[in-house]
């Protein structure tokens, strides 16, 4: 796959930011400030980074992504939607009876989506077992799991984090959307998170912290996976929550807040997806 | 058994190369001689059950056939979660093996005790459970496992246990082995309560009546057929199992004789009861706090005729 130039990726984060918002106002579900932090991850990962032919979603040899914060299965199902896996149509079955759109991912059914997330906890290591299946076959695809800061509350995420590098897996990379806050409060209350960055370097990660929505610097980091270390990469992707609406940003009201009409169209309107 | 299961994967890495064996930080010496045949298709995963299951499911999705081995309550209890999701909602082909089932590591008390796990795991949808008999359908169980299209718990004992099968049997996951004839009373037997039951059997026929006694050693799926046949013709059909009354074979048993018109055969249940054992001795003593020594089982069958 060519990487698409900066500027294109950036219009294709809006694009999907605008979608969210409406998928979440028509079908009247949640998790939307948790959707807009890792857009511009997804965007680094379908746009630029991943080896997955649309066509052809269940290639052994593919880059496969897991979503392991589930709860972001919005974002995944559009960007998604408009890199074809898909017809765009289908995301109106977002939540709807009869349809595969849950509003956590479900294992059947969707071209593209690798697992089925929701619990949190379990994507990293879906991972590690993808990656040492990928060394053991012999081939040279490479993992990468999104994970968010609440869910580094879960234990079996260090249990995970504990395997990887004593196996010298370079094959996978670890993704936190650090955007601060998990479902009821801050993240770095709620349990002691910080130093988040050390902590997945004392656990033998390459571990590097950007700004989540700085595209270059995503690229930069998982373009170079593997970099021959032997040390699974860790990236710890600073965001903001809600990112791409002045109104919902930082404002954890948005994890289970529903946008109404007035609110989609001044969110499209920041976006520069309707005319002022 | 454990040494079954270990002779019977070694043999197996040598037959099919997708399978890959991880094991929870246990059976240090046990494997030694699979790691000798195929180093890169072991993995000791660490005390870190959850982990372990996931990372099976990964490799299960990208073409490999897992095994996960570890002491019983650690590999179902410890990361059920797991197993219902990333094994059971994906219907992934693992295989999970848990050692020391029931009461068989009674002396080092009941946190390795596993008396509720059957129920557990019974319960996930697409799971089957399979509870091996003797050291002889350990082997023919993990086989079958390795064919099968979907998660499969395979619930063993420790080592040494009677060997009831002269020969291999011909081993269906679903269908129960017949180790002797009889038609007063018919014994189910499920796991490593089978050298018990014949004994318990043996008492009755000392005393006069005829008792069948199958290895049950699929819980899920039943066996329909033969319960169908058993209570159509027997005065006392028996369920026992180193397991809780609650959840287990008996309860699946008698769930299956709920939905059907009524039977002729009396339904009797014996498993353990739904309290710890907080006493400390060997397995036979566990069995005999529980009624699960073959004189109890006789006595209260005796009873019911």
């Amino acid at each position: 796959m060519t990487p698409a130039p900066i500027k294109e990726m950036e219009k294709i984060a809006r694009r999907i930011r605008g979608r969210v918002v409406e998928l979440s106002h028509l079908t009247k579900t949640q998790h939307l400030g948790s959707s807009l932090s890792c857009v511009d991850i997804l965007t680094a990962c379908y746009w630029s980074v991943l080896r997955i032919d649309h066509q052809a979603p269940g290639d052994p040899c593919r880059d496969r992504f897991i979503l392991s914060k589930g709860h972001a299965a919005p974002a995944l199902y559009v960007a998604l939607a408009y890199k074809s896996f898909f017809p765009e149509e289908l995301l109106t079955t977002f939540a709807q009876d009869g349809s595969h759109f849950a509003e956590h991912p479900c294992p059947k059914g969707i071209p593209g989506v690798e697992a089925a997330t929701g619990s949190l906890g379990h994507g990293l290591s879906l991972g590690i077992g993808m990656a040492l299946a990928g060394r053991i076959l012999r081939h040279t695809y490479r993992v990468f799991a999104l994970l968010s800061d609440g869910e580094c509350n879960e234990g079996s995420v260090w249990e995970a984090a504990m395997m990887a590098p004593a196996h010298g897996l370079d094959n996978i990379a670890v993704i936190v959307d650090y955007n601060r806050w998990q479902a009821t409060g801050r993240s770095e209350e709620v349990l002691a998170l910080k130093p988040l960055r050390e902590k997945w370097a004392a656990f033998g990660w390459d571990a590097h912290e950007i700004d989540g929505h700085d595209l270059s610097a995503l690229c930069a980091l998982l373009h170079t996976v593997p970099d021959g270390s032997g040390k699974p990469r860790a990236i710890i992707a600073k965001t903001v929550k809600g990112k791409g609406v002045s109104f919902m940003e930082d404002d954890n009201n948005w994890h289970y807040r529903v946008p109404t009409e007035e609110e989609v169209f001044a969110a499209k309107r920041e976006l520069g997806l309707v005319e002022s | 058994m454990r040494n079954a299961f270990a002779a019977v994967v070694t043999e197996l890495t040598q037959e099919d190369p997708r399978l890959v064996l991880l094991a929870g930080d246990i059976g240090n010496r046990l494997f030694n001689q699979f790691k000798d045949f195929s180093p890169n298709r072991f993995y000791n995963c660490g005390v870190a059950e959850a982990n372990m299951i996931g990372v099976a499911a990964g490799m299960a999705m990208s073409g490999l056939r897992p095994i996960c081995y570890t002491i019983t309550p650690f590999i179902t209890a410890r990361c059920l979660e797991q197993i219902r999701v990333d094994l059971c909602y994906h219907n992934v082909p693992v295989t999970i093996v848990g050692t020391g089932s029931g009461l068989s590591y009674a002396s080092l008390g009941a946190t390795h005790h596993s008396c509720e796990d059957i129920a557990m795991l019974r319960v996930l949808p697409g799971m089957t459970v399979i509870c091996p008999a003797d050291a002889v359908e350990v082997k023919a169980a993990v086989r079958a496992a390795l064919k099968h299209d979907g998660p499969i718990y395979i619930r063993i004992g420790k080592k040494n246990e009677p060997v009831v099968h002269a020969a291999p049997p011909d081993f269906v996951i679903g269908k129960s082995i017949c180790l002797r004839p009889g038609n007063d009373v018919c014994l189910l037997s499920t796991g490593n309560m089978i050298s018990v039951v014949l004994q318990a059997a043996e008492k009755l026929e000392q005393a006069g009546y005829s008792a069948r006694v199958e290895s049950f050693h699929t819980v899920k799926p039943l066996d329909e057929e033969c319960l169908k046949k058993v209570f159509s013709h027997c005065r006392v059909v028996a369920t026992i199992e180193e397991h809780s009354l609650i959840g287990g074979f008996g309860a699946a048993v008698a769930e299956w004789l709920a939905d059907r018109p009524p039977f002729p055969a009396k339904l009797a249940r014996f498993g353990s009861a739904d309290r710890f054992l907080y006493e400390t001795g060997s397995q036979n003593f566990a069995r005999r706090q529980y009624g699960l020594d073959a004189d109890s089982i006789a006595e209260k069958i005796k009873n019911l005729l």
